[in-house]
């Protein structure tokens, strides 16, 4: 724990400029990713998952901005202010990422080999016929057949989840250190997205690259992390890991999200769904974020902002301080016994 | 994806034609079932032949003292019975080019703009058009300002020697339409590549640029739309002296803000599609984005303004000419021409009535193409197949 993790975020905070003051979409997010580490990000629609995440390679456009002192280091490198050359540098070189649609991903007008080629040629400055062979080469390693003849095929002649890969082989193509994956299996039917969550686990295994996997499945995220955050209101409010989350979530939010899950075994009940939706991100309740949605709201959630302590195991709920409340609030048991 | 997007894959299955077939223009296509293909280069072949051994004085002369239109009829000549006897043979060597097994959007667009008859009527037409422009030494023995005995020439009507007759100097009517042609068609390529280049290029830093840029850029083009054209076309010839550079300058210049706008309009699209914040995610520039990932998804629209473009341009310049503010006699331009013969419209109906047709029939045939490639490159309509 002591060495320089690979890549640390440390109170980022991306705000859109509007006319209606600013909205916080990203507000104050710190983590860190050891090498070879997975960091499943999981949070519902509108939390701020993506925006943190293109803030990281700082793509996040006119309006949106970087605020003063948030901090993202690659090797303790701060990349928040370098120059954009450097970026141009670390983008799909040493940071890569996977977007969620397959099917608007790749240029119609290009070859899928041309397309993967470019990245080589720009980062490695190899030539057309060594990028060509690298691109092959990558096409066989996200598990696409016949790579030296699909290597020429336009994007319209592949199907989603093969778009997918290409996706895949595409961003890999550089051997990044990390790859950001944000829900890169939420447009694919759910055979296809087993597929690629297994191709994407072993390939990390395989090329020791560290990873970021955003979803809003909880499930899928467990599936594949090492550690997870769950994002609300554009704050982390809960730091877990993978088995810890099902087990014993600590943040109500986190809660409801388990309880949401559909059970096969469990027959009859209604699903539950956390009441209400996320607010206007310019908006953002006084005292906890999430506490108009809370089942143990109390007093001290309305006017006072809890904060996420340090460590592996943390919430960011007044809970974590008075535990008692956590019996007397609600009187469904946490879903850890439903499992 | 399984029926290969429909397109033929006839020519994987079918054998190959036997290599003599190789010999004769056009008819390795004629036996793979290609028809219509096989027979016109075959006519193209035919008619270049017979165009050879017609002219060959002609041909015989330009070796010796030729003119630079000489030579570039005569290399036209040439270059067409290249084509029409190597697309043969091209057919022979690679079987089924386009069978491969992939198919860009460009192979699918022209398979779609194939199967519209009337588009490529008028794309038949164009490419006569063109040849006929460019072998004019050949096809008339005539020059277009040649001019001798006017008592005796003058407005004679539409005969076997004078094809289209003859106007108030004397002179053949069908040479001058002939090498009005070029006047017309190349104001009108010209112009219209000077307007689709400044067209995309601002169109397309506009859209993906936005912010002050896209401002800037736009209110530009919004003042320009709002001059009326014409006027402000008559003005600035007028203040400078009227010639074919300056005609095809102002009209490039003034024409391109409906290219920038339909591009602006295209690439604020495409800009927030993914594949261009993948591009941006490997650490590509903006300049290459742009050309390399968005330029080419606009190419369809703007091949569509282009070809419209040109049949407009085509007959601007034919009403500039008509009234003396474009090229100015005694070259010939269909304007003009038809403005020579204005005041015979009585006597002889034939001067104004050729260059008139030539006109219709190139802007309709520009027109016909141009709504051929919109349904064949427009991804929308391409969804339905």
């Amino acid at each position: 724990m002591t060495a320089v993790p690979l890549l640390s975020v440390e109170n980022l905070r991306t705000y859109f400029h509007g006319a209606d003051g600013p909205v916080r979409a990203v507000d104050g997010v710190s983590f860190a990713l050891q090498p070879g580490e997975t960091l499943g990000i999981v949070g519902e629609s509108g939390c701020g998952k993506t925006v943190a995440c293109l803030s990281i390679l700082r793509l996040v456009d006119h309006p949106g901005h970087i605020e003063p002192n948030s901090s993202v280091r690659l090797r303790g490198r701060e990349l928040t202010d370098a120059a954009e050359a450097e970026m141009r540098e670390i983008r799909g070189n040493e940071i890569s990422m996977i977007f969620q649609e397959p099917m608007t991903s790749l240029n119609p007008v290009w070859t899928v080999g041309s397309q993967i080629a470019e990245a080589v040629r720009l980062h490695r400055g190899s030539s057309a016929a060594d990028a060509r062979a690298r691109a092959i080469e990558m096409l066989g390693l996200v598990g696409i057949p016949e790579p030296e003849r699909r290597v020429d095929d336009y994007p319209h002649e592949l199907s989603g989840g093969m778009r997918q890969r290409v996706m895949i082989g595409m961003a890999l193509a550089c051997d990044p250190a990390v790859l950001i994956a944000d829900e890169p299996t939420t447009a694919l039917d759910v055979t296809i997205q087993a597929e690629i969550l297994d191709l994407l686990a072993e390939l990390q295994k395989r090329l020791g690259m560290a990873m970021i996997f955003v979803s809003h499945d909880l499930g899928i995220v467990s599936e594949i992390a090492d550690r997870v955050i769950v994002m609300y209101g554009g704050q982390v409010v809960e730091s877990s890991t993978a088995r810890e989350i099902f087990d014993r979530p600590r943040h109500p939010y986190t809660e409801g999200m388990l309880r949401s899950i559909p059970v096969l075994t469990q027959k009859s009940q209604r699903l539950s769904v956390i009441p209400g939706s996320v607010p206007s991100p310019n908006r953002w309740p006084v005292g906890c974020r999430f506490h108009p949605r809370c089942p143990y709201v109390w007093e001290r959630c309305r006017s006072e902002a809890p904060s996420l302590p340090t460590g592996t195991l943390a919430a960011r709920c007044w809970l974590e301080k008075e535990p008692e409340r956590r019996l007397g609030g609600h009187s469904r048991t946490p879903s850890s016994e439903a499992r | 994806m399984s029926e290969s997007n429909g397109l033929p894959t006839r020519s994987r299955h079918s054998s190959r034609p036997h290599r003599a077939a190789a010999l004769l223009p056009g008819l390795p296509l004629l036996l793979r079932g290609r028809a219509l293909s096989g027979l016109s280069l075959m006519a193209l072949a035919a008619c270049m032949v017979t165009l050879l051994v017609l002219a060959s004085d002609r041909v015989r002369t330009t070796f010796g003292a030729g003119r630079i239109d000489e030579w570039i009829a005569l290399l036209t000549l040439l270059g067409a019975m290249a084509a029409a006897w190597g697309l043969g043979v091209a057919a022979i060597l690679w079987p089924g080019a386009a069978g491969d097994g992939h198919t860009s959007q460009w192979a699918a667009a022209w398979h779609d703009f194939r199967k519209n008859r009337l588009a490529v009527v008028g794309l038949y037409v164009m490419v006569i058009l063109c040849l006929a422009t460019l072998l004019a030494p050949f096809l008339t023995p005539f020059a277009p300002g040649a001019f001798n005995d006017i008592a005796a020439t003058r407005h004679l009507p539409p005969s076997l020697e004078h094809l289209m007759g003859t106007d108030r100097f004397g002179r053949d009517v069908f040479t001058r339409v002939l090498y009005g042609a070029r006047i017309s068609l190349s104001i009108g390529f010209i112009a219209v590549g000077i307007s689709i280049t400044l067209g995309t290029l601002i169109g397309a830093m506009s859209g993906y640029f936005g912010g002050v840029v896209d401002t800037v850029l736009m209110r530009f083009v919004d003042m320009l739309i709002s001059f009326p054209r014409l006027v402000l076309l008559i003005a600035i010839i007028a203040l400078l002296e009227p010639s074919v550079t300056l005609v095809i300058v102002v009209l490039g210049l003034t024409l391109w803000p409906s290219t920038a706008r339909i591009v602006r309009s295209e690439v604020l699209s495409l800009r927030e599609r993914e594949f261009v914040q993948a591009a941006r995610a490997l650490g590509l520039k903006a300049p290459r984005i742009i050309f390399r990932h968005i330029v080419p998804n606009v190419l369809g629209p703007v091949i569509v303004a282009a070809t419209l473009g040109i049949g407009n341009i085509i007959l601007i310049e034919a009403g500039l000419s008509f009234l003396g503010m474009s090229v100015q006699p005694p070259t010939p331009s269909w304007g003009n021409i038809i403005d020579g013969g204005r005041e015979y419209l009585v006597q002889a109906w034939w001067v104004t009535t050729f260059p008139g047709l030539a006109i219709v029939v190139t802007v309709i045939a520009f027109n016909l193409i141009g709504d051929g490639l919109r349904d064949a490159l427009d991804p929308r309509l391409r969804l339905r197949r």
